[in-house]
């Protein structure tokens, strides 16, 4: 059963109708929103438990229960901060831009009840740089509602004064990090912080801050209109909800669509994606969630489903469903190895492991590419990310071995063919950088 | 408190205390790069990684704070695995220049490769390169070295307050520096070099000198600024290579300023190193009998008041009480140990001590500085000053030129001494923060009594101290901050002006027939009238020795036992580290000798003896190493005499603090330093 019409949350993601104020309102945004935020803070919060939302930014972690970290009181005057990340960098990911572009006013009133809920009266939505044409949307929609009303003193009729700043990014990647986008937001170097302490108790200069997804927040108005349970009526226990999912690659075509979560990975390309091209069985493998998440080969694809916990039964993850399907042929060494080129180039350099082992990562991925290297090194490459995984601050250098590592668990006798073949033709010694 | 377990072993230990400070505590070695006691937590080498019990991943123990019932493994065969891997991410591009790297051997990546390192290099990649950077003349930098630590940012900023350090770039490419090449504007830039953890950045005087297991050790104090900051003069042979500060938490921390850290070549050039006298007009070389013979024979027949004695700001406390001795025993009561002409007034210690202790600015909470720029006058204890002022708990005024730049915010009150009456008679609200604080401060400039109303300028600043409540039995909130190690140690020797003795000015204005300078470099010695017998003792023919009709090689304070009194009125000796040059002696046994030639019987033979005779004179010298703490109880205040407030602004003593003595002139190392930062349009490496 295709997701219907009726029970999607954005009703303009491809931009067939306008993003202005008016024809959004027409489509049921800002519908009651002074009710919702009548019921209290406590009972929103509860609302989002019950919905079982999990973050859409790729890490997962229940909505409902992040903002209830959130300090009921300031005893020390401190304010609090809600800050939307839409530094959406991943490689394959462009689910936030449509939302930003098309449907932004699900991402204002999703900022506003989200800020009442967690006691903010400001938030900032921390854009990446390159979005220059959806900032531009984003900021328009921004000074329409609060022309409207629905943001500035009282912001909606709600009683609750709330501003909505947009602050643009300068393009890199680890200002995706909740904690470096705060450090960049504060005008200062974009490198991940130390935690403890986490941002719901030192945040955006130094109050308590929660960072939560662009379509994290946009979907939260709906949620409260419609109600928990039927948002939780979408997918598995622990996984529920829609999704909007990015199906890219050697697909038929190409979209960002809205569907249930927990639906099989082939029925989402098959249907929504007009299948693989030249069939399923030409499938090679599927980078699942984005280009941090390990790929898995078609074995895996014809029967996983598409939620946080199945995927992470096959060592790979939803991440922000960015959907990257490769057919047969692809060189998958070569696209993994692009991949660790990203990852070397967005490091931020503060990790030590992070910042030296990507290079060496990258550099042995190029030799992998040739198949000029050793079949041993292919356990020394495996142990290099493993040296790099859980050593650094923030948790992207994890995701920038995640590829590699995937390729290794599924693709290793391509890799090893990949070794003799070089080896055959030119006679197998490997010429090294210190010759 | 909280019960953390370590390797089994259970400590307690203060709640908010990271785990590496709980296993240092439990006596556990945990390596670290980043990590530095006095800097901001950073948490980026990832060498300190520890396994904490139920966490899935190591933890850095630098940034995690411990918790009650924690259980901690430091030699865990993860933690073990983890500084192994750490490390050799560390190495692979670090390039293998241990061999003719000037940190060799003292080196921490060296020292916890072989510590905590693997077998050997797995990385068959190209290494790294990085472009060496301008730091300005005392820096060398070699960044292909640099293990990003951040180490030498974070002291930039926090500790020097200067925030021209910086890492651009990303990943592999980060890089640190200066963003537009240029030499650091700090007086503290040396202990970026201690800071360092590899040999990124090295000491460029010090470059291909030596190793350090050559090095002979000899602790220390240094004498070219007030603080009497501890130190280590490192030598070989006959020669000084270099100077480290030592650990003193009541003094300098772990700091050194740059003048006494790099003026050291100083001490091989233009030295006094065999006795000189004047014939026809000209110096010629002598032996030392033949300079007593000029002596004896010159100085005969001038009565004793006719003589006069000064010493200078870099003398041990012994030379100069034991020239005051020989000078007593002839008779004559004109001495003066001020050059500068401060209004000193030496009856009471306090007068002219910083009473409150350096150690006693973390205590503070309100601080006016009067007529000084503690930047150039005590760099360290700026910075002291500054991390007080950081951690939001001081409020800092000064009164004297306009836009000083001391690395934190001050206000500016004014120029001239009109402020402290203003302040004196509630015109200023400055007057109100000082009243407020619980442990006000006020600081003294030397250079604010020097001048001719400077009697009356010390007489109001100790009356607003006491005005404003900075003179209680508990706390003393007066201070005097001094200008050079040997300042306060000459006053405790009571080497001023006794009854009905001259000082300077009065010596100058033809008081005297003959003229005794030990180090005496710091007025202009054109003012001795022709025909005054002079005799120089010293260490360098500075701007004294060239009017000397006799010279005495003198040693510097290297290269002599001696006892120096810093600013707060700490008693420190000083060590022999090397012999004096040639012919030249210590100077206490130069004065003994001088005595035997003019008949003075001098009651001492030996340093102890002489030490003994200083202490009797003043016990304060018998507490070597410690200072008397404690309140003021007698808040009468020192006299102004017959002068009043002046008009004329406040002027700072010095003017070019990289040439402010006689060491340093003679150092063509300062000499470049004070080219560069005294250079009005600096050069940018992009021109």
């Amino acid at each position: 059963m295709p997701l219907s019409d009726k029970d999607r949350i954005f009703t303009n993601l491809y931009g067939i109708h306008s993003w202005k104020l008016q024809e959004a309102m027409r489509r049921g945004n800002w519908d009651g929103t002074a009710g919702i935020i009548a019921k209290g803070r406590d009972w929103i919060i509860e609302e989002m438990k019950q919905s079982g939302l999990r973050g859409r930014g790729g890490a997962g972690f229940p909505t409902g229960m992040k903002w209830s970290f959130m300090p009921k009181a300031s005893p020390d005057g401190r304010p609090s901060y809600l800050v939307v990340n839409c530094d959406e960098s991943e490689p394959g990911t462009c689910k936030d831009r449509d939302i930003v572009r098309n449907d932004p006013q699900t991402l204002i009133e999703g900022c506003l009840i989200a800020s009442f809920a967690m006691g903010a009266h400001a938030a900032y939505i921390y854009i990446r740089g390159e979005y220059y044409n959806e900032a531009v949307v984003l900021q328009a929609a921004i000074d329409e509602a609060y022309e409207a009303g629905l943001l500035g003193k009282n912001a909606a009729g709600s009683g609750w004064d709330f501003d909505l700043y947009l602050h643009r990014g300068a393009g890199a990647y680890i200002c995706g990090e909740e904690t470096a986008l705060i450090e960049s937001l504060e005008g200062k170097k974009g490198m991940p912080r130390l935690k403890p302490p986490f941002p719901a108790a030192v945040g955006l200069y130094g109050c308590p801050t929660t960072v939560n997804n662009v379509e994290t927040i946009a979907v939260v108005p709906e949620i409260l209109r419609r109600g928990a349970t039927w948002f939780a009526s979408f997918g598995r226990p622990r996984n529920s909800g829609t999704k909007v999912f990015c199906i890219q690659g050697h697909v038929n075509k190409p979209c960002n669509i809205e569907a249930e979560m927990s639906i099989p990975m082939r029925e989402l390309i098959e249907r929504y994606a007009g299948g693989v091209r030249g069939g399923w069985d030409n499938l090679l493998a599927v980078i699942p969630g984005g280009s941090s998440t390990p790929l898995l080969p078609k074995s895996i694809c014809d029967d996983v489903l598409m939620d946080f916990d199945a995927l992470r039964d096959h060592k790979s993850g939803l991440g922000t469903a960015a959907v990257i399907v490769m057919d047969k042929s692809t060189d998958i060494i070569k696209a993994i190895s692009r991949l660790a080129d990203f990852y070397k180039h967005e490091s931020c350099g503060q990790c030590t492991p992070c910042r030296e082992g990507m290079g060496w990562q990258k550099r042995l991925m190029d030799r992998m590419v040739e198949g000029r290297a050793e079949i041993e090194e292919i356990d020394l490459l495996e142990g290099v990310t493993r040296q790099i995984e859980g050593h650094t601050i923030c948790a992207l250098a994890d995701g920038g071995v995640w590829p590699v590592q995937g390729l290794i668990r599924h693709f290793r006798p391509v890799m090893e063919e990949r070794i003799r073949t070089y080896k055959q033709k030119h006679g197998g010694g490997m010429p090294l950088a210190a010759e | 408190m909280a019960k953390v377990t370590i390797d089994g072993a259970e400590i307690e230990v203060p709640n908010g205390a990271s785990v590496l400070q709980a296993c240092e505590a439990a006596g556990k070695e945990i390596p670290r790069f980043c990590y530095h006691e006095r800097l901001s937590v950073a948490g980026n080498c990832r060498m300190c990684l520890v396994e904490v019990e139920k966490a899935p991943k190591p933890i850095a123990s630098c940034a995690y704070p411990v918790a009650d019932g924690m259980k901690v493994f430091t030699d865990s065969a993860m933690v073990r695995n983890a500084r192994r891997n750490v490390m050799e991410f560390l190495l692979i591009n670090h390039p293998l220049d241990c061999p003719i790297c000037d940190q060799g051997g003292e080196c921490d990546l060296q020292d916890q490769a072989t510590a905590y390192g693997g077998q050997g290099g797995r990385y068959r990649e190209e290494k790294r390169a990085v472009k060496d950077k301008y730091m300005g003349p005392l820096i060398k930098t070699i960044m292909t070295r640099c293990i990003q630590c951040t180490r030498c940012v974070r002291f930039a900023t926090e500790v020097a307050g200067v925030p021209e350090l910086g890492a651009t770039g990303r990943g592999e490419n980060m890089q640190i520096g200066t963003y537009v090449e240029k030499a650091l504007t700090t007086e503290l830039s040396g202990n970026l070099i201690d800071i360092c953890p590899v040999g990124a950045l090295t000491s460029r005087p010090y470059a291909f000198v030596a190793r350090p297991w050559e090095l002979r050790k000899t602790d220390s104090v240094d004498v070219l600024d007030a603080l009497g900051a501890a130190i280590r003069i490192d030598t070989r042979g006959p020669e000084v290579v270099r100077i480290l500060p030592r650990i003193n938490e009541d003094v300098n921390e772990e700091w050194m300023a740059d003048r006494g850290r790099f003026s050291f070549d100083g001490f091989r050039r233009k030295r006094l190193d065999r006795p000189w006298v004047r014939q026809d007009g000209k110096l010629r070389q002598a032996s030392w009998e033949e300079a007593f013979a000029v002596i004896t024979e010159r100085m005969q027949g001038i009565p004793g008041n006719r003589v006069g004695a000064v010493a200078g700001d870099l003398v041990d406390a012994e030379s100069a009480f034991a020239l005051r001795e020989l000078m007593v025993g002839l008779g004559s009561a004109n001495l003066d140990c001020r050059q500068d002409g401060a209004a000193i007034d030496a009856s009471r210690r306090d007068y002219y001590l910083f009473n409150s202790g350096i150690a006693g600015i973390d205590e503070a909470d309100a601080l006016l500085i009067i007529g000084s720029n503690p930047r150039k006058e005590a760099p360290v204890l700026n910075a002291r000053i500054r991390k007080r002022w950081a951690a939001g708990a001081l409020k800092v005024a000064y009164v004297g030129p306009a836009g000083l730049d001391l690395t934190y915010h001050a206000e500016h009150l004014g120029e001239g001494p009109a402020v402290l009456s203003a302040l004196l008679d509630g015109g200023n609200a400055f007057a109100e923060v000082l009243k407020g604080a619980r442990r006000p401060m006020v600081i003294l400039g030397r250079g604010a009594v020097a001048r001719p109303d400077g009697s009356a300028v010390l007489a109001a600043a100790w009356e607003l101290a006491r005005a404003v409540g900075a003179l209680t039995p508990e706390w003393h909130g007066f201070n005097m901050l001094h200008l050079f190690g040997g300042q306060v140690g000459a006053l405790d020797a009571g080497f001023v002006p006794g009854p009905d003795g001259l000082d300077l000015a009065g010596m100058l204005a033809g008081g005297v027939d003959a003229l005794w300078l030990l180090g005496a470099d710091g007025f202009d010695a054109g003012l001795i009238p022709e025909g005054t017998f002079v005799v120089y003792q010293g260490h360098h023919g500075d701007r004294a020795a060239a009017r000397a009709d006799v010279i005495l090689p003198g040693a510097a304070y290297p290269e002599k036992e001696g006892t120096y009194v810093n600013t707060e009125g700490r008693v420190q000796h000083g060590r022999l580290a090397l012999y004096p040059p040639r012919e030249a002696k210590e100077d206490w046994r130069i004065v003994r000798a001088a005595g035997a030639a003019l008949g003075v019987d001098l009651q001492f033979n030996t340093l102890d003896a002489l030490r003994e005779r200083l202490a009797a004179a003043n016990p304060a010298f018998r507490l070597v190493d410690g200072r008397i703490a404690g309140g003021c109880t007698d808040t009468t205040g020192p006299q102004a005499g017959s002068t009043s407030l002046g008009q004329q602004p406040f002027a700072l003593p010095i003017t070019d603090y990289w040439q402010a003595d006689v060491v340093s002139r003679a150092s063509q190392v300062m000499a470049e330093c004070s080219r560069i930062y005294n250079d009005p349009t600096p050069r940018l490496a992009a021109e």
